[in-house]
C-alpha cells in the first residue's frame, strides 16, 4: 500500500496541544482521565524533536493497516507512576511482529480524556501518522464501546504493554467483553496502567465506522474556549457555537452522592438554577461519564449524547472527582454522532449499556431555548 | 499574659497584641527587605501602644508570606538534587518538566532517575539502585549541591524506599539537607515531587528566616517560644518551619480569614481581604477557610498542598481609575500599590486612584478630601458603581447557598466596601486593618495523622479511627495545645481498593488552643 506524500496532512506545534488538553477535557464528559500529564509526555516528545502528523479520514487508502490504541487501567495511577514513555511503541511492534505486517497509521480509541495525547505519542516514536478519527467522539468507561467494535471489528490478536517491558499478546477472544474483561484482569497484574493496540483495521472500515474529524474538532474546541477567554467572552457560550450544542441549565451543585461500586465512580449530582433557571432543579447521573440529565423529574439528556459539566465562570471542564458543592457550573448538551444513535450502537452505549433499564434513549432536543 | 501576632506580608507587616479574646492593640508598618526590622519595628509599636509588659508576652505567633514570595520572585532559590526513584516507569517525564524555565533554572535543574519506587499494591517496581545513590552522592559532592529532594512513587504508601535512599546519600554526604516527598504531599507524582524541590530549595532561607526571627524576638527581650502558621490556620514550631517551609504557602490568606471569623463570631460567610493591588475572597465554613479542590499553582508550578480556596481580583485601594476609550469608567487592575500615599489624589499626587473615589463619596477619611471636592460627579458614579459591581460578582462568586451569609470587609483597602453587597450585608469588625495580624495571635496547634490501617485480626474500622485520634490528640498536646480544648475537625478513611490485607487510609485532624490561651 502506497500512502499519498502529496496529502492533506498537517503537523502538531505546541499550541495544538495546549488547545487538545481543553479540548479532550471537555469531551471527556466528566470521565476519560486528566489529559495533563498526557500533554506534556506529548509537549516533551515535540522538544525531542519527533513530528506528529495528522491524517485527514478522507486521505485513508481503503487498504491501509490501522491500529487503534490507549491507555488502560485507573486514572490515579498513570498520574502516580507514570509511564516509561514506549509502552504505546513496543504495542505496534509487536502487533506488527505477530502478524507480519506493517503499519501504516495510527489511530485513536478515545478522543476524550486522557486517551486523546497517547496515540499521538506513539505515533510520532513510530513515524507514522495519526488519522483524524476516534471510537467514541467522547470518552466511554470500556473498550467494547467504540464505533470500531460497535461495527464488528474484532479487536484481537491485540498487545498490552507496561513500563517494565512487559509485553502481552491477547491472541483471541471470543467477543468484545471478553477481550475487556481479560485486559482489565491483566492490567491490574502489570501495575494498573498500561498501553493497549488493538488487531489492525482496514482503511475502507475506519473510514465508513470512525467518528470523524476527532482531533480537527477537539483543537478547535479548545481553541474556541482559549479565545473566548482572552477576548473576554463567555468560554460557555463558546463551546456550544463550536459543537453545535447548548446550554441546558446554570445553576449551584447543592447536593452530591458518589460512591465506588465495582470499580467505577457512580452517583448523583443536583443543581439548583441560577439566572434564567431560577427556581428550577437539575440531577446529573454519573457513572464514571455524566450520562442522564433531568430537570424538575423530567429526563432530557441521554448517554450517548454528550453531557458536558462546565465551571460557570471559566469554561474549565469539571470531571466527576472535581465535583464539589457550591460550584456554579454550566449544563452542556452536544449530540452525539449518529453512528452512537444506531439500535446496535444503543444496545452497547445507550442507556441499556450502562444499566439503565426504564431510560430508552431518545436524541436531545436541538431546539434554543429562550 | 498576653500574645502577640505578627503578620509579614508583602507591603505590610502588621502586630497585634492579645489578651484572652481581646484585641488590645493593633498596628502596621511596611515590611523591609530584611523582613526582620520590619517585625520589631511592628511588635514594639503595637506593645507600646497596648502598653503592657513584654516579660508577660508568653507566645509570639508569626505568619509569613516570605516562603511563598520567593518563590514567585525567584529570589532565595538554593539549588537542588531532584531524585526520583521509580524506573523503569517515569522515564518520559523528568522532574521539573512543567516548571517555568526561571524557576527550573533557579533550582538548578538537577535531575536525577534512579531504578526503584512501589507499585500502587506495594510490590517493587525495581529494587532501590544503591550504587546508583553513591553516584549522585559524588555528583552532588562535585557540584556543591547541598539540598536533595527524593521522590518515590507511590512514596505515599510507602516511604521505606524513599528512607533508604535518605540514609544512603547522607552515608557519603553527611552535610545535605534531605525532604522526603512522603512527608509533603499525596499521590500526584508530579505535583509531590514538585512541592519537596521546592522545599529543599528553601530549606537555607527558612533555616536563615527562623533565626532573624528569633534573634529579633531575642533582642526585643522576649524569650518566649514563638510559632508559625501554616496553611491551614494551625501553628508549627520553630524547629519544623525550618525542615517544610512550604507548609506556610497559603498562610496568608487563611490568618486574614480566621481573623475575620474570630473578630466578628461569624462562622460561616464570605471574608474580603481588600489590600492595596489585590482583593481576596475566600468562604468560611465552621470557623475555617474553606478547602480548594483542585491542584493549586505556586509561582507557575502545580501543586496538590492542602490550601484555602482563596480567588484573587485586580482591585484595591491604589487601583487607577480611568475611562475608557469607549466611555466606560475602568478599576484596576494596574495600581500604584504601597507608593499610594505619594501617588493618589487625596495625599498631593495627581492619580486617580480607588482610594480618592472612597474619599471622594464619603465613605471614608484619609488625606485630603479637598483634593478630591471638585471630581466629576458623573465619573465618581460610574468608578462607585463599577468597584460595587467587581465586588459583588466576586462574592457571588464564593457564595455557597441562597441563605443570605455575612459578607465580612477586612485589610486596609476595604474602604471600597459598600455597607450592602446585592442581598448580603456587609459587616465591618473594630482592628478590621490588621485582621490577619489577630489570625495569626488566635492559631490554634493541630496534630494530624495520615497512615494506612489494616483492618484485620479483630481490628475494626472504628477501633482504627479512635486510635488515630488518640494519635493526633497526642502531638497537638506534645506540640503544646490545651487536652481541654481539643477537638476533632477532619476524620476520613479511604478503603484502598486492590491492596491486601483490607488496607484502609485514614486521615485525622485535630485542633486545640495553645496552653495558656485564657490565662
Amino acid at each position: 500500500m502506497m500512502l499519498d506524500r502529496t496529502s492533506n496532512r498537517w503537523r502538531l506545534d505546541e499550541g495544538m496541544i495546549e488547545a487538545l488538553e481543553i479540548g479532550s477535557g471537555i469531551l471527556g464528559t466528566g470521565g476519560g482521565g486528566n489529559p495533563y500529564v498526557g500533554k506534556l509526555r506529548a509537549r516533551q516528545a515535540l522538544r525531542e524533536g519527533y513530528t506528529m502528523e495528522i491524517m485527514p479520514l478522507t486521505d485513508l487508502p481503503d487498504d491501509a493497516k490501522v491500529v487503534s490504541l490507549g491507555g488502560i487501567g485507573a486514572p490515579l495511577v498513570s498520574h502516580e507512576r507514570i509511564k516509561e514513555g514506549r509502552e504505546g511503541l513496543r504495542c505496534v511492534r509487536a502487533l506488527e511482529e505477530r502478524l507480519g505486517i506493517k503499519v501504516d497509521a495510527i489511530a485513536c480509541e478515545e478522543i476524550g480524556g486522557q486517551n486523546s495525547m497517547e496515540p499521538l505519542i506513539t505515533a510520532a516514536m513510530a513515524g507514522l501518522p495519526v488519522v483524524d478519527c476516534d471510537g467514541m467522539g467522547r470518552a466511554f468507561p470500556e473498550m467494547q464501546m467504540t464505533t470500531y467494535s460497535i461495527y464488528g471489528h474484532r479487536s484481537t490478536p491485540s498487545v498490552m504493554c507496561d513500563p517494565h517491558g512487559n509485553v502481552v499478546i491477547f491472541d483471541h477472544a471470543i467477543s468484545e467483553v471478553w477481550h475487556e474483561r481479560m485486559a482489565r484482569a491483566c492490567v491490574v497484574a502489570q501495575g494498573g496502567a498500561s498501553t493497549l493496540a488493538s488487531a489492525p483495521m482496514s482503511g475502507e472500515f475506519v473510514k465508513q465506522f470512525a467518528i470523524p474529524d476527532s482531533y480537527t474538532k477537539a483543537i478547535s474546541l479548545g481553541n474556541a474556549v482559549l479565545g473566548a477567554r482572552k477576548a473576554n467572552r463567555d468560554p460557555v457560550e463558546a463551546v456550544c457555537a463550536n459543537e453545535g450544542g447548548k446550554v441546558v441549565f446554570r445553576g449551584k451543585i447543592t447536593d452530591l452522592k458518589r460512591q465506588l461500586a465495582g470499580g467505577f465512580v457512580r452517583g448523583e449530582a443536583i443543581i439548583q438554577g441560577f439566572e434564567a433557571y431560577e427556581g428550577d432543579e437539575a440531577a446529573v447521573h454519573i457513572q464514571n461519564e455524566f450520562l442522564i440529565f433531568s430537570r424538575n423529574g423530567t429526563v432530557e439528556v441521554i448517554v450517548p449524547d454528550l453531557i458536558v459539566i462546565l465551571d460557570a465562570d471559566s469554561g474549565a471542564a469539571i470531571t466527576t472527582e472535581m465535583l464539589r458543592y457550591g460550584q456554579r457550573v454550566a449544563v452542556l448538551a452536544i449530540p452525539c454522532h449518529p453512528l452512537l444513535r444506531s439500535p446496535e450502537a444503543l444496545e452497547v452505549v445507550g442507556p441499556k449499556g450502562f444499566g439503565f433499564k426504564d431510560v430508552v434513549f431518545k436524541p436531545m432536543s436541538t431546539e434554543q431555548e429562550a | 499574659m498576653y500574645r502577640l501576632g505578627i503578620d509579614v506580608g508583602g507591603t505590610n507587616t502588621d502586630a497585634v497584641v492579645m489578651q484572652g479574646r481581646t484585641v488590645l492593640a493593633g498596628v502596621k508598618a511596611s515590611t523591609t527587605e530584611d523582613v526582620t526590622s520590619g517585625v520589631l519595628e511592628a511588635m514594639e509599636a503595637a506593645i507600646s501602644k497596648a502598653g503592657v509588659d513584654r516579660a508577660k508576652i508568653t507566645n509570639v505567633m508569626i505568619g509569613t508570606t516570605h516562603f511563598t514570595n520567593a518563590v514567585i520572585e525567584r529570589k532565595h532559590i538554593n539549588p537542588v538534587a531532584a531524585i526520583r526513584l521509580g524506573l523503569p516507569a517515569t522515564a518520559c517525564l523528568p522532574p521539573m518538566v512543567d516548571w517555568p524555565n526561571d524557576l527550573r533554572e533557579a533550582a538548578g535543574g538537577h535531575g536525577y532517575l534512579v531504578r526503584g519506587g512501589y507499585e500502587f499494591d506495594g510490590r517493587e517496581i525495581a529494587p532501590l539502585d544503591l550504587d546508583e545513590i553513591d553516584r549522585i552522592a559524588d555528583d552532588l559532592a562535585a557540584k556543591r549541591i547541598e539540598a536533595a529532594a527524593i521522590t518515590s512513587v507511590f512514596g505515599p504508601i510507602n516511604a521505606e524506599m524513599e528512607k533508604a535512599a535518605r540514609e544512603r546519600l547522607l552515608r557519603k554526604r553527611p552535610d545535605i539537607s534531605v525532604v522526603l516527598s512522603s512527608d509533603i504531599g499525596r499521590i500526584g507524582l508530579l505535583e509531590r515531587e514538585s512541592a519537596a524541590i521546592m522545599n529543599a530549595s528553601l530549606l537555607a532561607l527558612s533555616d536563615r528566616t527562623v533565626e532573624a526571627f528569633a534573634k529579633a524576638l531575642q533582642s526585643a527581650g522576649l524569650d518566649c517560644p514563638f510559632f508559625i502558621t501554616q496553611n491551614d490556620g494551625t501553628l508549627m514550631g520553630a524547629e519544623t518551619v525550618k525542615k517544610f517551609p512550604v507548609l506556610t504557602f497559603a498562610s496568608g490568606p487563611t490568618n486574614s480569614m480566621r481573623g475575620a471569623a474570630f473578630l466578628t463570631g461569624v462562622r460561616d460567610g464570605i471574608v474580603v481581604d481588600i489590600g492595596g493591588t489585590t482583593t481576596d475572597i475566600g468562604s468560611l465554613q465552621h470557623g475555617f477557610p474553606r478547602q480548594a479542590a483542585t491542584v493549586v499553582d505556586i509561582g507557575g508550578v502545580r501543586t496538590n498542598f492542602r490550601m484555602p480556596d482563596v480567588f484573587s481580583i485586580g482591585l484595591g485601594g491604589g487601583s487607577l481609575v480611568r475611562r475608557k476609550s469607549d466611555g466606560q469608567v475602568a478599576v484596576g487592575p494596574q495600581s500604584v500599590g504601597y507608593r499610594i500615599t505619594k501617588e493618589a489624589l487625596v495625599f498631593g499626587g495627581d492619580t486617580l486612584t480607588a482610594t480618592d473615589i472612597a474619599v471622594a463619596s464619603g465613605s471614608a477619611q484619609v488625606g485630603s478630601a479637598d483634593a478630591v471636592r471638585s471630581l466629576d460627579p458623573a465619573l465618581l458614579q460610574a468608578a462607585q458603581a463599577e468597584i460595587a459591581a467587581m465586588l459583588e460578582r466576586a462574592v457571588e462568586r464564593t457564595r455557597l447557598s441562597p441563605e443570605p451569609v455575612p459578607v465580612i470587609a477586612v485589610g486596609g483597602g476595604s474602604i471600597l466596601m459598600p455597607d450592602q453587597l446585592g442581598d448580603l450585608k456587609v459587616i465591618r469588625p473594630e482592628n478590621f486593618a490588621v485582621a490577619n495580624a489577630v489570625g495569626a495571635a488566635i492559631a490554634q496547634i493541630s496534630g494530624e495523622v495520615d497512615r494506612i490501617f489494616s483492618l484485620e485480626n479483630g481490628l475494626t474500622r472504628d477501633i482504627c479511627l479512635k486510635q488515630a485520634e488518640d494519635e493526633a490528640r497526642e502531638k497537638a498536646i506534645r506540640s503544646g495545645a490545651d487536652a481541654a480544648t481539643i477537638e476533632t475537625i477532619e476524620r476520613e478513611d479511604v478503603p484502598l481498593a486492590y491492596l491486601p490485607g483490607n488496607a484502609t487510609r485514614i486521615h485525622v485532624k485535630v485542633v486545640g488552643e495553645m496552653g495558656g490561651y485564657d490565662a
